[in-house]
């Protein structure tokens, strides 16, 4: 009997608004998944969640900062990364945590990313790629696939995405992963690990959209799962470069970059407030 | 290193008096973009903050200028920027987000005349009504147009003030002229300058919420890291910041919003009045046009005309109802302003069909004369 007894706690209640429960994500939808994994390494991680804050921008996985029961802030679509770093630089105390979508950080958004990255912005950035526009219905991303069909490409999506850890490395990163939803252990610990650190540390989790990307594209939750199961290759030191992603084929995961070089603000210390050191 | 305030006498651009008074508000954080002609502002803030202990950022455009300014306000520090017309247009995005989360901090726009990219290095003040409706929906904004670079340093300090006070992104309308402007400023005593701070939460942490008005309507501000777990959202949301999608919340968040500031226009209208006991002709102006205006009313008086003058230092909220006063005892109103209408269109409103009111305005890169506005005040009424 009492094995059978439906219990009504979870273990990241502590973690979570669940006020705000049940949320938006569709079934089948990986945000979920990829929004746990960054809930528990954030427990895991021993930082001060008080001093964690989590910044989204617009988009399904923009609605991640609204679930938490941390400081949160659902900005403007595309600016979360620049609000985040004017909420680090005006209290490095804090932990400042984006998440947020594909078409988010670097359609609209994809200059603040570079820059933040170039500076070495000492916060930790987590974008969901769904390949798609997962909101407003499922339109071309910089992150679609070449001839993936989507609202806005019917016959097929002219345009070749993004490598989003090549970019993420060429802008400055310090600290660069891939991983799946379907890796939720080595995302979780990536996670964890990214928090630990300084520096503008940057995860991306491939994430199923069953509605818009795989409706469209023929494609169930549960094939998407099975290509990451079939397809990825986990290569922990690989070259961004090396860092493929062709679903019919190979997708390479792993930590690509993890070193160390100053932040922004050590070197404005340094440089301009020497006296306050 | 120098002090935050920088007691004693000066001669300095408008640019540079505007830095000091933000510096002088206890402001910390500048996120900027260089933009002619408000690049003083953010070239002085760099050098000056680091005296502070603040800090300087040149981001990559406006919108991320405005992003950060809101994110380091979120964080508990008092934020600006400065930019001019086409960044100005980039800073509407965010602005709106600023209203809508109640996140103060001030963004100062040095007027150039425009439309696009128009006169860089020449005045104008053609951005009026964007700054009034430059972001989408309906809302209720604070802007203020000091006229000299004395006024420019109290100015920004009143806009941090009102900006902490009620909960809300306060504009610096200034043009190229003032900014460009040297001349004598008096910074007095730190202690001579008072300061306001946004309303602190009181009580339990777990009953806190994030959006619910205080007796003057405006809810206090936790602040990230501060332990209240609070949820700030651009959606439309209830008190507590959680978004609601439904006419209701959408109706009640509107109400908090406009009413914070429409209830409190004795504490936000700022506005002064030269000769304007008997007068008959009543210049409407501000800024550097205000300037013009006041060495007409002394030349029309000169030549018989009863003219005086009616400035305003806050133009947005608009004055309405000392204008609807001035318009049961006065002839007419002339408005002077260099754009080809804009304000003039609020006095139009507020004068009603009671009594005229003309307008002399320039279509941007020069200042109105006091002769264009004497003739006009011969001849229109
Ligand atoms: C300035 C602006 N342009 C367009 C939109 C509409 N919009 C909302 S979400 C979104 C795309 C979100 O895509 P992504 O970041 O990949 O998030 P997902 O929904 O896929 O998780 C767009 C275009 C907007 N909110 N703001
Ligand atoms: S539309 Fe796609 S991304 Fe959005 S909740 Fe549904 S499955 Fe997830
Ligand atoms: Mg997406």
């Amino acid at each position: 009997m009492e094995k059978n007894k439906i219990r009504s706690d979870h273990p990241l209640d502590a973690m979570l608004r669940t006020d705000r429960i049940p949320h938006i994500w569709c079934p089948g939808c990986g945000i979920g998944t990829a929004f746990s994994a960054c809930m528990v390494a954030m427990q895991a991680s021993g930082i001060n969640l008080d001093k964690t804050v989590m910044v989204s921008g617009i988009g399904c996985s923009g609605r991640g900062a609204g679930y938490t029961r941390l400081d949160s802030y659902h900005t403007t679509h595309g600016r979360a990364i620049p609000f985040a770093s004017g909420m680090k630089l005006a209290n490095p105390e804090l932990n400042v945590v984006v998440f947020s979508g594909d078409g988010d950080l670097f359609a609209i958004g994809g200059n603040h990313f570079i820059h933040a990255a170039r500076r070495n912005m000492d916060i930790t950035v987590i974008c969901v790629n769904n390949l798609i526009y997962g909101m407003t219905g499922g339109q071309a991303a910089a992150t679609t696939p070449c001839l993936a069909k989507t609202t806005t490409t019917p016959l097929g999506n002219p345009d070749p995405p993004f490598s989003l850890p090549l970019l993420a490395f060429a802008s400055g990163a310090t600290y660069v992963a891939r991983w799946t939803i379907l890796h939720t252990r080595d995302l979780t610990k990536s996670i964890e690990e990214a928090l630990n650190r300084r520096g503008f540390s940057f995860i991306e989790v491939l994430a199923p959209c069953p509605t818009g990307y795989g409706r469209k594209n023929k494609e169930r939750s549960l094939d998407t799962l099975k290509i990451y199961q079939e397809r990825t290759v986990i290569k922990n030191g690989a070259h961004p470069m090396d860092a493929v992603m062709d679903f019919g084929n190979s997708i390479t995961l792993g930590k690509f970059v993890d070193h160390d070089r100053p932040t922004f603000s050590d070197n404005y210390d340094r440089t301009c407030r020497p006296h306050f050191a | 290193m120098k002090p935050a305030v920088l007691t004693g006498e000066h001669f300095m651009t408008g640019d540079v008096a505007c830095a000091e008074g933000a510096l002088a508000a206890g402001c910390l954080f500048f996120g900027g973009y260089p933009i002619t002609p408000a690049t003083e502002i953010a070239e002085h803030m760099a050098s000056r903050l680091p005296d502070v202990c603040g800090t300087f950022v040149q981001m990559e455009d406006e919108i991320a200028a405005m992003a950060s300014i809101l994110g380091a306000s979120c964080a508990g520090v008092k934020s600006m920027t400065a930019t001019s017309g086409p960044g100005f247009s980039l800073i509407m995005e965010n602005l709106g987000l600023g209203i809508c989360t109640e996140t103060p901090c001030v963004v100062v726009n040095v007027q150039r005349a425009g439309p696009s990219t128009g006169l860089p290095t020449l005045g104008a003040q053609g951005d009026m009504m964007q700054a009034r409706w430059g972001s989408h929906g309906h809302y209720e904004i604070i802007a203020l147009a000091p006229a000299s670079p004395q006024e420019l340093f109290y100015t920004t300090i009143t806009a941090f003030n009102l900006s902490e006070t009620y909960r809300i992104p306060v504009l610096v309308m200034t043009d190229e002229v003032t900014g460009h402007l040297s001349e004598r400023v008096v910074i007095p005593e730190a202690g001579a300058i008072k300061l306001r701070h946004r309303p602190a939460p009181k009580g339990r942490k777990d009953r806190f919420k994030a959006f619910q008005p205080g007796p003057n309507g405006v809810a206090p501000m936790a602040i990230a890291g501060d332990g209240y777990g609070i949820h700030v959202t651009g959606l439309t949301h209830d008190e507590r910041g959680y978004p609601g999608m439904n006419v209701e919340t959408q109706i009640e968040m509107m109400h908090r919003l406009t009413q914070k500031i429409r209830n409190n226009l004795d504490d936000i209208i700022r506005t002064e009045s030269y000769r304007l006991e008997d007068a008959e002709i009543v210049i409407v102006s501000y800024g550097i046009s205000a300037r013009s205006s006041l060495a007409a009313v002394d030349e029309a008086r000169a030549q018989g005309i009863k003219a005086g003058l009616f400035r305003l230092i806050t133009v947005w909220p608009f004055p309405e109802q000392q204008i609807q006063k001035l318009a049961e005892k006065v002839r007419g109103f002339v408005t002077v302003e260099i754009n080809l209408g804009q304000i003039h269109l609020e006095v139009q409103r507020c004068a009603g069909s009671r009594v005229p009111a003309v307008l002399v305005g320039h279509p941007g890169g020069a200042v109105i004369t006091p002769e264009q506005i004497v003739d006009t005040l011969k001849t229109a009424f």
